[in-house]
């Protein structure tokens, strides 16, 4: 009897994988418009820029996601939200699954954005110079040569990134983002059956995890380049 | 720039004055000055850190000279400025001594990317012009092969096709043999023979001086960012001239054992 | 509860984060030191143990690696005291001593989840690093009349060690960021005390950006005795990055 509602609770964690994956896709999204960007200025831009850029992500790495969470939900979208109600007397609220998108983008633009560092810094510098003797732009050189390379060595540190995104999306729970952990706590906690729902929980991630690496991986053999960068 | 049917103007190609450079405090050109005519190619020899590589850069703009200027076809590369500086490097072919190939993009794309990209020369168009390319450095049915899968002969040949492909009015040479195997240096050199019989302008910077002076009028001596000697290599390369070319070189063939002036590339 | 801006941080926001903070590094050194100790005894079970141990050490890392550490958190606080009760229903009171073993304190569930969920990653740059030392240096200690278990621990541990810092450090850094999950098991350290003062006063954000401080400064500082660490350990023609 007690087995069959947990299997009948099933479709309803499924369900929340949906936002998870949503969530996840979102982040990994937005931490590669943010971080592709910052490393290949933190390379190639100016230096003040690049020092700059640098204390943006000293703050993303060093800060936890959970307080990072906090800080965007309650402190950032309350100020904006009580802002705008005192100048246009409108009242306005954000969704919590936009602030766990933001907070989990942001911390991963850090992350991603030093990922792509490497790569890129790896890169014998030689081909920008040979690039720009071609008459290319600076710019121009790091769109069509350096990013094309850094993109395709970064796939293995960019899979290790959405298995540690993948992870701390479980933490988005505490604002209410109903993804896979925020509704097996609700089952655990009304059932007093905590074991079976993390577990339940816990093969979800472990599962998503798997096919998210094994995608990347498909990905990495698909895009292979005899001799740049090695498989994963 | 210049349309193609105006007549060329009179005097030299290339006029490289009063050039100087610095980086670190440490001054790597000291006003150097030279000349190239139209199909005239001149050779740079000199000891490693005397500035031949700074003065190829220098000339290319790729590093801002701090005095002087470089004139091409008498266009001053200074009152180009910053914007329209890639529009005198594209006229300036540049090879440089470990290829530089763009490891991501087989040959064929190697060469046509620049044709793509700089000149926006449609893609059908530009994979055509780097075939044709890449078959006049004998590189025929290499067109899919990345860098990797390349020897280092075959590399500088798709560099060289690379920078042919953009019609440049001159071509820069830095060391272009000195990262390969003895064995592999031949195909190189018959290329560039062919492109400075073909009427080619070149200036470079090479250790195979018995090569060298067989194609060359003049040889420049550089030395400490300045060209200390100059003249044609028959008379610089003399015993009898006494002069440093001759006993920098000199030392240079005792390691491999030739004479300055004997050496020809190896006949097709 | 009307309250100059100064009164609040002298009196009430730093007095609370400093107590905050050092619950988080009770919870924290404790953790990190057995996440170590865990990480070294998996690493070498996996590096150089047999077949069977090493795939159950195996099962182990891929078990807190692959699952989120919140999960695992749950696991521990509220997952064992309901095994508790299932032992009681089944076994009868004679099973209370090993039940009431079940019934973590706040306190141990967190230090004992991370220090698990830190093993598993740590064994990883243990066994990576012992499985890059040649085993020319093994055999030469063994010919110089050492035991395998003396050239273990005192030729290639040593050296594995060294070469593991960078990883491992890294590892504590995380370590400490995700030390402020144990608030959700009603820890009050540095984010559970921010929680509350900030909800109590209403000033989320300043709140929040002074402990994104001290967390930085936590992670900062951590980050620079690890590098002083690497440095004064370095042996010549090892490389660090």
């Amino acid at each position: 009897m007690e087995s069959w509602e947990i299997i009948r609770s099933v479709p309803y964690i499924l369900g929340g994988g949906l936002y998870t994956i949503l969530l996840v896709v979102g982040a990994l999204a937005l931490g590669f418009a943010i971080g592709l960007p910052l490393a290949a200025l933190e390379a190639y831009g100016p230096r003040p820029l690049a020092k700059l850029l640098g204390v943006y992500v000293w703050f993303f790495r060093g800060v936890p996601i959970l307080v990072l969470l906090f800080l965007v939900f309650f402190g950032l979208y309350s100020s904006i939200e009580s802002f705008i109600l005192s100048h246009f007397g409108a009242r306005v609220s954000f969704s919590p699954f936009s602030a766990s998108l933001l907070a989990l983008g942001l911390a991963s633009s850090a992350y991603q954005s030093q990922i792509f560092r490497g790569a890129i810094l790896s890169l014998p510098r030689g081909q920008f110079k040979a690039a720009l003797a071609l008459g290319f732009s600076r710019p121009g050189a790091v769109l069509y040569v350096v990013l094309p390379q850094a993109l395709r060595l970064s796939i293995p540190g960019w899979t290790n990134e959405f298995s540690i995104l993948l992870k701390d999306s479980a933490v988005a729970y505490v604002l209410g983002t109903m993804e896979i952990m925020a509704r097996a706590k609700i089952l655990a906690t009304f059932t007093y059956r905590h074991v079976a729902y993390y577990a339940l929980a816990g093969v979800l991630y472990f599962a998503l995890t798997f096919l998210g690496v094994r995608l990347l991986r498909y990905i990495s053999r698909e895009t292979r380049i005899p001799g740049l960068g090695q498989e994963i | 720039m210049r349309t193609p049917s105006s007549p060329p103007p009179p005097g030299p190609l290339l006029n490289v004055v009063g050039v100087s450079k610095s980086l670190g405090g440490k001054l790597l050109l000291d006003r150097v000055s030279l000349s190239l005519n139209r199909g005239e190619l001149k050779v740079l020899i000199g000891p490693s850190g005397g500035g031949k590589s700074t003065l190829l850069q220098c000339i290319h703009f790729l590093l801002a000279p701090d005095e002087g200027d470089v004139f091409l076809d008498g266009v001053s590369a200074r009152e180009m400025g910053k914007k329209n500086i890639r529009s005198f490097r594209q006229e300036i072919g540049m090879i440089f001594q470990d290829f530089n190939l763009f490891d991501h993009l087989s040959a064929q794309n190697n060469v046509a990317i620049a044709l793509r990209r700089v000149k926006k020369i449609p893609k059908k168009e530009a994979l055509e012009r780097a075939r044709l390319e890449l078959r006049r450095v004998g590189l025929s049915g290499k067109e899919e092969l990345y860098p990797a899968q390349l020897s280092g002969g075959q590399k500088q040949r798709v560099s060289i096709a690379r920078a042919l492909a953009m019609d440049p009015k001159i071509m820069l040479l830095d060391e272009p043999t000195s990262a390969l195997d003895p064995e592999l240096i031949g195909e190189v050199l018959n290329v560039i023979q062919d492109l400075s019989e073909g009427g080619m302008t070149m200036l470079m910077v090479t250790h195979q001086v018995g090569f060298a002076s067989h194609l060359t009028e003049e040889i420049l001596f550089m030395e400490n960012g300045r060209i200390t000697e100059s003249g044609p290599p028959a008379l610089l390369l003399g015993e009898a001239s006494r002069s440093r070319t001759y006993e920098f070189c000199s030392k240079f063939m005792e390691i491999s054992g030739r004479d300055p002036a004997a050496a020809r590339p190896s006949s097709k | 509860m009307p309250m100059g801006t100064f009164d609040f941080y002298a009196n009430v926001l730093i007095p609370a984060l400093n107590h905050g903070l050092w619950i988080s590094v009770k919870i924290i050194v404790p953790s990190s030191l057995l996440g170590i100790a865990i990480g070294i005894l998996v690493g070498a079970g996996r590096a150089l143990g047999n077949a069977w141990l090493t795939r159950v050490l195996n099962a182990y890392v891929a078990l807190f690696r692959g699952t989120p550490l919140v999960v695992q958190l749950m696991m521990w606080f509220y997952g064992l005291p309901s095994l508790s009760l299932w032992l009681e229903k089944n076994f009868g009171p004679g099973a209370a001593p090993v039940a009431d073993l079940f019934r973590l304190s706040p306190y141990a569930a967190s230090v004992i989840a991370f220090a698990m969920c830190s093993g598993a990653y740590q064994s990883e740059y243990i066994r990576g690093a012992l499985l890059s030392i040649k085993r020319g240096q093994f055999l030469a200690a063994l010919s110089l009349g050492f035991t395998k278990s003396q050239a273990f621990w005192s030729v290639t541990l040593p050296v594995a060690l060294r070469r593991a810092l960078p990883g491992c450090g890294n590892e504590i850094v995380y370590l400490i960021k995700y030390s402020s999950l144990a608030m959700l098991v009603t820890m009050n350290e540095l984010t559970g005390e921010t929680k509350a003062i900030a909800s109590l006063y209403f000033r989320h954000l300043e709140c929040y950006l002074l402990t994104a401080l001290y967390y930085l400064a936590l992670v900062t500082l951590a980050t620079v005795f690890l590098r002083r660490l690497e440095k004064a350990l370095s042996v010549p023609g090892e490389r660090i990055d």
